[in-house]
């Protein structure tokens, strides 16, 4: 059970995004898929989603192969949360939210007019805690606000598997953890499956049960934050130069970086002026 | 907008639409009054309380008015939906029949089926040119996969500009004595020519488009967020956004085969109505339609009636109101992300 994904490969335009890439995650956990810029992250993510056609490869879903699913059966069994995503028009919270029940719903008479899933919209308004903003426009919201409004319409949308995209992405600190516990809180009351892009390792090691590193479109390390976060792996990938601590209190690694240069800064100033 | 209310609002707007097309027969050159009107129109209906209208009265409401009028609002409504699946499906505020190159292209198809005799149907050759111009406008404005707004209309302007070149010529080549007027009603667009067989072409392309596009709303509001959004909602993007722009081409030819090229009822219509009806497609496209067509016959009254006995091309008019809304939306824009 979980997924799956087995030797998916993509290019395109002769550039490889994705090479041979197979991984089992487990079901019910939430899985940090991580990588510089450019290693294929949000392609993996698409992959996943069946959104995109992989050259070579598969992922199941349960045992069922994602890309053998009509793209409404996928909808109803996935719910993808893009970087950046934006409304061409001024929408309201409750409007958002509703996007998620067009799987589930009439393939006439179900987009917004629909009056019947109120009570969908409300719970899941309610269950990422912006429950009072049902009526704010979209564009009014903080940025941490409308990342709960979007998982919000992901939980409507009733899926078994949940994707996000650098969910953390421009949001304060403050914020990004609590969206990340937030994310963790629905995974386990729901018992769904979450894999998210993050770029932040540190987020990544407190919040997530088990992690994928790819390098280039490579998967180059995969298990639990312990295994995946070594400094060897660290710096062969992102070529920085850290050490791995644990967390004071919550015993989960914390990646100490050290900064370029700074070494060097520092030692000619303990030799003082000459 | 719940249910009721929405119910409530396009009974409202379809009354007022009646009144609309009833005062606009009523005015003109020749004085006849609401009551001549509606019985001429229920005379020739068979409806009881019909008949007794002079010959010539009745004449000018049923060959003349009543014909102009009805295309009007046919032209107005398909405009306007037109404009509605434009914006949501390339999600550019900015996007409109007229403004893409569309109508442009859909005149020098009727153009050149009506002068050079090619074996076409008007609104068939009109549909042609329509998609030809849009997925003309459509592959000059992608680069890398994706189309801003900004650049969508440079190239809509560029097809636009050629189309309508190619319109005065191809009319030029085969000069006749009103050439001029005739370049200017295809390219401002006019329906002064309307008869019962414009109302056909016009009516019946609104019924059977309006009615798709409508059972298409669901599939509309799932792109609001994008392509990849709507793919992971369960929505087929490629096959679903190329009938859509399909259906508008042959909406718009239809439209432009009757009336020439009329400017920003499909641009500044959606906004209008979206604010009323809010974003869902189910309620936001039916009062398009209804508001659409009463922008178009009330433009056209004023175009045949201000500088009486002289007539405009009802796109002067559409403009003179168009073009500062269209102004409005570009200084109104927050973000510059779409330029």
């Amino acid at each position: 059970m979980g997924v799956t994904i087995t030797g998916l490969s993509l290019s395109i335009d002769g550039r490889t995004i994705l090479e041979n890439v197979s991984a089992a995650v487990p079901a019910g956990a939430v899985i940090g898929l991580l990588g510089p810029n450019g290693a294929g992250k949000s392609t993996l993510l698409r992959l996943i989603a069946g959104i995109a056609k992989p050259d070579a490869g598969a992922v199941l879903l349960d045992n069922v192969a994602v890309g053998s699913l009509p793209r409404r059966e996928a909808a109803r069994r996935i719910a993808l949360l893009e970087q950046n995503a934006a409304p061409s028009v001024d929408l309201s919270a409750h409007d958002v939210v509703l996007l998620g029940r067009i799987p589930h719903r009439s393939r006439v008479l179900g987009g917004f007019g629909g009056d019947d899933d109120r009570e969908v919209v409300a719970e899941a308004l309610h269950a990422v805690g912006v429950g009072d903003l049902a009526d704010r426009l979209w564009h009014t919201l903080s940025g941490g606000q409308q990342q709960r409004v979007q998982i919000a319409r992901a939980i409507a949308q009733h899926p078994s598997l949940l994707l996000l995209d650098e969910p953390t992405n421009h949001l304060d600190v403050s914020a990004q953890l609590s969206l990340l516990s937030l994310v963790r809180q629905q995974v386990r009351a729901r018992g769904l499956t979450a894999i998210a892009a993050l770029h932040d390792l540190n987020l990544a090691a407190a919040y997530c049960d088990h992690l994928l590193l790819l390098d280039a479109g490579r998967l180059v390390a995969a298990g639990t934050p312990d295994e995946v976060l070594r400094p060897s792996v660290i710096a062969a990938v992102y070529g920085v130069d850290c050490d791995v601590i644990p967390h004071p209190r919550g015993g989960h690694p914390v990646i100490v970086f050290s900064p370029a240069g700074r070494e060097a800064e520092r030692a000619e100033s303990f030799r003082g002026p000459s | 907008m719940n249910r009721r209310r929405f119910a409530l609002t396009l009974a409202t707007s379809v009354v007022a639409l009646a009144l609309v097309v009833a005062i606009a027969v009523t005015i003109g050159p020749a004085g006849i009054s609401l009551a001549e009107v509606t019985r001429s129109i229920a005379g020739h209906l068979g409806l009881p309380g019909g008949g007794g209208v002079p010959l010539l009265t009745d004449s000018i409401v049923w060959q003349l008015r009543l014909p102009r009028v009805l295309t009007a609002g046919a032209v107005g409504a398909g405009l306007a939906l037109s404009g509605v699946v434009m914006q949501s499906i390339t999600r550019n505020p900015l996007a409109d029949p007229y403004l893409l190159g569309l109508s442009s292209g859909a005149s020098l198809g009727a153009v050149a089926v009506l002068i050079l005799g090619v074996g076409f149907a008007l609104p068939a050759a009109a549909f042609l040119g329509a998609l030809a111009a849009l997925v003309a406008t459509l592959s000059i404005a992608r680069v890398g996969g994706t189309i801003t707004p900004g650049r969508a209309v440079l190239s809509g302007l560029a097809i636009a500009q050629l189309a309508a070149a190619g319109t005065s010529f191809v009319i030029f080549w085969s000069a006749k004595g009103d050439s001029y007027r005739e370049i200017l009603n295809w390219l401002l667009g006019s329906v002064a020519g309307a008869s019962w067989t414009s109302v056909g072409i016009a009516a019946a392309a609104l019924a059977i488009v309006g009615t798709g596009l409508v059972l298409a709303s669901t599939r509309l509001d799932a792109f609001v967020f994008g392509d990849t959004a709507a793919a992971s909602l369960g929505i087929n993007v490629n096959a679903t956004r190329w009938a859509l722009l399909a259906a508008v081409a042959l909406l718009t030819g239809a439209m432009v085969s009757v009336s020439g090229s009329i400017g920003f009822v499909g641009l500044i219509l959606p906004h209008l109505v979206r604010g009323l009806a809010g974003p869902g497609h189910l309620r936001l496209l039916p009062l398009a339609a209804v508001a659409g067509a009463a922008f178009l016959i009330t433009a056209d009254t004023l175009a045949r009636t201000v500088f009486d006995p002289r007539e405009l091309p009802v796109g002067i008019v559409t403009a003179f109101i168009g073009v500062p809304v269209f102004i409005a939306l570009i200084k109104g824009r927050k973000s510059a992300s779409w330029a």
